[in-house]
């Protein structure tokens, strides 16, 4: 295929954008494009900050004076617990997610993410899931225990209502937009970018959201699993938590803060790395410290998985445990500090300067600062027993979150807002609404240090006035009625730049990164043509690049065969590796989406008998995504501009998919190690084991399920290597099929075979693991199937190899787990007995 | 703590300000100098000497050894009910009486949900868990009456799960104790 003709920039415009672009009207639904679904994520996000917030306010309304009537308990329990689900799931974390797909891309010169339909799945399915739990609250069906649902408050026979499902079930919607987002973003970054950007000429913010997908991807399993399992219990009363019944309470404490601390700096660190982006913009200096940064966020990404004991100080864990997990806490304060000084250091040694996005900074600056110190107090056991559970601690976790990810956030708007509208701020509101931000925010919460230190305890709905509390409560009040203020006059103030900013050329901040290269409000394809990147990607001059991008002059600079092409590269060195075609808009992910959504209303409603044909009509679904993909023929190296070629990825051994197959694995590998860590846990540490019941496992059939997986495993992993090699894959796969139905029905059977998993939490453990295990095999046995339709079909040669090494890799796993569960069961068997 | 705290914020927020304001004052520091002085050489030594600290404060504060008063309160949605040990005959009430001056182990239950035991003037927290035995040791000086909360949010009472221990001096203490025993 030859190299298409050079055009004009607005020719070259025209015709990509008749390929990329999502049609008006009711074609909007189609969309997988990630300048409009970034933008919808974060408008959805940000009506979800403005939910919480007036949650927050309902909140400061009852507490502002004492013995208060406002709320009656039932009402403010579901609101302080609907207040801290809103901001934690359905703003912080799809914000960052909205912010990334938006942004990612323009940042690393690639015109989309890796995977758009999977950004439009997950889309709709943090807004279906978001609806739920919007909808349970306006039927005052909301959850009602805390935004951690320790169990066994919200298990059955405390919890009777729904209020508990929909926490478990809504939320779990909404984290398979946080699952898919991760794996995207990772592997975006890592093949997606710009030749010549090898890892080390990456924008800063580029490492920033690396680290913290790789924490997204290895974060939320466990919170997965612990919600699959309490809705286990709560469903099918499988005593996972139940105390009496061999299950432990603490097991949902250690799941959930398993997630949940690595989820404060999964928070924390997209927005630390706008200040890294914003700071030298106007610090008018390259960031100092970068090899350096890069230490403290790697650094601080393995720490952050080493505290989570630290919210539990108070349930009676031996003191040097505690002391451990004490100490790594303290030692985030290190990388912590290495930003910061950072940032001063890039301050004072360049030629700082003034605007709305600097005003957000050094107010990050002051609130976060304060933050971090009453972390490390709290990280200290002694202070911990007296602060933990009272206002103390309400007070840092809003100067951390606030501080952390709020104030950095507003810069982030009013640094990039101008990209997103194509126009500039308008400033008169902008000013004020910084002040009443900040004075609003210190005056609300500050006064909760003193609120907590005098003893009051959170999540309470009143207190008696003469506990000295009244005035500390009534001016934490007005503080937080003014913060509102302030927000509302940012919402105006973002209005008034839509409608009556003024347009700019490219680049109005003089930044130096590549998503000032675009034009401003960006064309659907972001860029016409791809740079060559030759220095470190956070020092370029983006206006004149744009109008040589916008010309043609890169790579890709022309639309070839109606397809949406990009360019993937070496993982580390940036070399050019192959064409990336991303499929197009579809109502595939929306049908996806609405089947998904309908699994789990069948499951929020009891409706058990359906709950298996949605599910199905899931999978079938989702087996239509490859269906426009890939070629029935090889085609060689294709011309990609600047005199190169490179093949097509279907052809690429290393192309995304496999990339994406084998981080979700890992994702997938958490969630089943969690299972086996708490069999384990439960085992050790749990009440009632020594009168627990027999299992009455069934070893014969159990291994020779796992047998079965093996050889399922094995014959996939024949078949990648049989193709890769120039032979027929097709009989190996067969064989995987008949093994893994195989496995499938024993260990199934096995598993339903079993003593009454009702009983004892011994008994549900190994159902559990039957049950993941018989599912995985299921799993690999259509997998399989689903490429031997594809290899009939053409789609799979020896060049094109995607398919059997995705079914390879999907069966060595099953199998593996198969073998794990198997040996745990064994554990669990003779140990529980003997104990 | 709180002192070093305000200091540490101060040095910070006074360094930005110098950035802004006086800026030829930084400009001979280093690249490396930022890093290393404030990532590691001014936060390592304070943190250990605080998680230090801490640890040896910490271990002063376990329940070690014997002591001659113990109690057990058992939680329940939503009220305590304290008994005695060593005094099986005396009715369980829902006030916790201790001995002033004297250090008494509290052996905290749960019969239902989670729940915490804080008596703010007294101690620290300690949870109550269903299926767990947690013991906190608490003295209190002077006697007097001192409120106690449940501080883990426990459901719809939560905020009316308040209690009383009553420290007496040891006289009377033992003179209630030996009276109600049988």
């Amino acid at each position: 295929m030859t190299e298409p003709a050079v055009v004009s920039p607005v020719r070259l415009h025209k015709e990509l954008d008749a390929i990329w672009r999502t049609p008006p009207g009711w074609g909007r639904l189609s969309s997988v494009n990630h300048t409009v679904l970034g933008k919808r994520f974060m408008v959805l996000a940000l009506t979800f900050f403005a939910i919480g917030g007036l949650l927050s306010m309902l909140i400061r309304a009852q507490l502002a004076t004492p013995e208060s009537g406002f709320l009656e308990p039932a009402l403010y329990n579901q609101i302080f617990t609907m207040h801290g689900v809103v901001m934690m799931f359905l703003f912080a974390i799809p914000m960052f997610e909205g912010f990334a797909i938006y942004m990612l891309p323009k940042m690393l010169g690639a015109r989309d993410m890796a995977f758009p339909r999977l950004t439009a799945y997950g889309f709709w399915c943090y807004l279906f899931g978001g609806m739920i739990l919007i909808a349970a609250l306006l039927f005052g069906a909301a959850p009602n225990g805390g935004w951690f649902m320790y169990t066994p408050l919200s298990s059955r026979p405390y919890s009777p209502g729904i209020n508990a499902d929909v926490w478990l079930l809504g939320i779990t919607f909404v984290e398979i937009s946080a699952v898919t987002a991760a794996i995207e973003i990772l592997v975006s970054i890592l093949k997606l970018r710009a030749p010549g950007m090898s890892l080390t000429r990456m924008p800063i913010i580029a490492w920033y959201m690396l680290v913290t997908s790789g924490m997204m991807v290895l974060g939320f399993p466990p919170l997965i699993l612990g919600s699959i399992l309490l809705e286990l219990e709560r469903a099918f009363n499988l005593p996972f938590f139940d105390p009496t019944r061999g299950g432990d309470p603490l097991l949902w404490q250690h799941l959930f803060w398993l997630f949940g601390h690595p989820e404060v700096y999964i928070i924390f660190l997209p927005a630390a790395g706008a200040l890294s982006t914003i700071i030298p913009v106007f610090a008018q200096r390259p960031i100092l410290g970068y090899r350096a940064i890069i230490a403290a966020i790697v650094a601080l990404g393995f720490l952050s998985f080493g505290l989570w004991v630290h919210h539990m100080f108070m349930v009676g864990i031996p003191h040097m445990a505690l002391a451990f997990f004490s100490a790594a806490s303290a030692l985030v304060a290190i990388p912590t500090a290495v930003q910061i000084f950072a940032w001063i250091g890039t301050l004072a040694s360049g030629r700082p300067r003034w605007d709305i996005p600097m005003l957000y900074v050094i107010g990050f600056f002051v609130v976060f600062v304060i933050g971090g110190m009453t972390g490390v107090m709290l990280a200290m056991v002694p202070f911990n027993t007296q602060a933990h559970d009272s206002y103390f601690v309400v007070a840092h976790l809003h100067y951390v979150l606030v501080g952390g990810f709020v104030f950095p956030m507003l810069a982030a708007l009013y640094h990039w807002l101008p990209h997103i509208t194509g126009r500039q701020s308008v400033y008169r509101l902008s000013v004020p609404a910084f002040w009443l931000i900040f004075i609003g925010f210190n005056m609300t919460f500050f006064l909760m240090h003193l609120t907590g230190l005098m003893g009051m305890p959170r999540r309470i709905s009143s207190y008696p006035s003469n506990w000295g509390w009244d005035w500390l409560n009534l001016l934490s009040s007005v503080g937080g009625f003014v913060l509102t203020i302030g927000f509302a006059m940012v919402l105006a103030d973002i209005l008034m730049q839509l409608r009556f900013g003024e347009r700019f050329g490219r680049d109005p901040w003089k930044a130096q990164t590549l998503e000032w290269a675009t034009a401003t409000p960006p064309p659907s394809y972001a860029f016409a043509s791809i740079p060559h990147i030759e220095s470190r990607a956070d020092q370029i001059d983006p206006a004149a690049l744009g109008s040589r991008l916008a010309g043609g002059e890169g790579y890709l600079g022309f639309a070839r065969a109606n397809r949406q092409e990009t360019l993937a590269v070496d993982m580390v060195t940036g070399a050019v590796e192959h064409v990336v075609v991303l499929p197009r808009r579809t109502l595939l992910p929306l049908w996806t989406a609405l089947a998904t959504g309908a699994f789990f209303l069948c499951l929020l409603f009891r409706l058990y008998a359906l709950a298996p044909l949605a599910l199905l009509g899931t999978l079938g679904l989702f087996l239509l995504w490859p269906g426009s993909l890939g070629e029935t023929a090889d085609q060689g190296p294709l011309p990609i501009g600047r005199g190169q070629s490179a093949p097509l990825d279907a052809e690429a051994s290393n192309n995304v998919t496999v990339l994406a197959s084998r981080t979700a694995l890992v994702t997938n590998a958490t969630l089943y190690s969690s299972l086996l860590f708490g069999g384990l846990f439960l085992l050790v540490v749990a009440p009632n084991w020594s009168s627990a019941p027999e299992t009455a496992v069934s070893w014969a059939m159990l291994l020779a399920g796992v047998g079965a997986a093996a050889v399922g495993g094995v014959a996939a992993l024949v078949g990648d290597r049989n193709n890769s090699g120039g032979r027929a894959p097709g009989p190996a796969l067969w064989m995987t099929v008949a093994a893994q139905i195989a496995a499938m029905v024993l260990l199934g059977a096995t598993a339903f075979l079993l003593a009454d998993p009702t009983q004892h939490a011994r008994i549900a453990i190994v159902f559990a693991v039957l049950a993941y295990c018989a599912l995985h095999a299921g799993i690999g046995a259509v997998l399989s199937g689903a490429t031997l339709f594809r290899l009939a079909r053409g789609h799979v040669s020896q060049n094109r190899g995607t398919a059997p090494r995705i079914v390879a890799l999907w069966n060595g796993f099953a199998a593996a787990t198969a073998v794990a569960g198997a040996a745990l069961i064994a554990v669990l068997d003779t140990a529980g007995a003997v104990a | 703590m709180l002192a070093g705290a305000a200091v540490l914020t101060a040095l910070v927020l006074a360094l930005l300000t110098m950035a802004y304001l006086r800026p030829h004052r930084l400009a001979g520091v280093t690249a490396g100098q930022w890093i290393v002085g404030g990532g590691l050489i001014l936060p390592i030594p304070i943190l250990m000497l605080l998680t230090g600290t801490a640890l040896v404060l910490g271990e002063q504060l376990l329940p070690r050894g014997e002591v001659a008063y113990r109690a057990e309160a058992r939680a329940e949605q939503w009220a305590w009910r304290f008994s005695y040990p060593d005094v099986p005959g005396l009715p369980v009430s829902e006030t916790l009486h201790i001995p002033a001056g004297e250090p008494v182990d509290i052996a905290v239950t749960s019969a239902d949900v989670i729940h915490a035991f804080w008596v703010p003037r007294l101690g620290g927290k300690i949870d109550a868990i269903p299926g767990h035995r947690n013991v906190i040791r608490l003295q209190a000086d002077e006697p007097g009456i001192y409120r106690g909360i449940c501080a883990e949010f426990c459901g719809p009472g939560h905020e009316t799960m308040q209690f009383r221990v009553e420290a007496h001096d040891l006289e009377t203490f033992k003179s209630m104790m030996a009276g109600a025993a049988p």
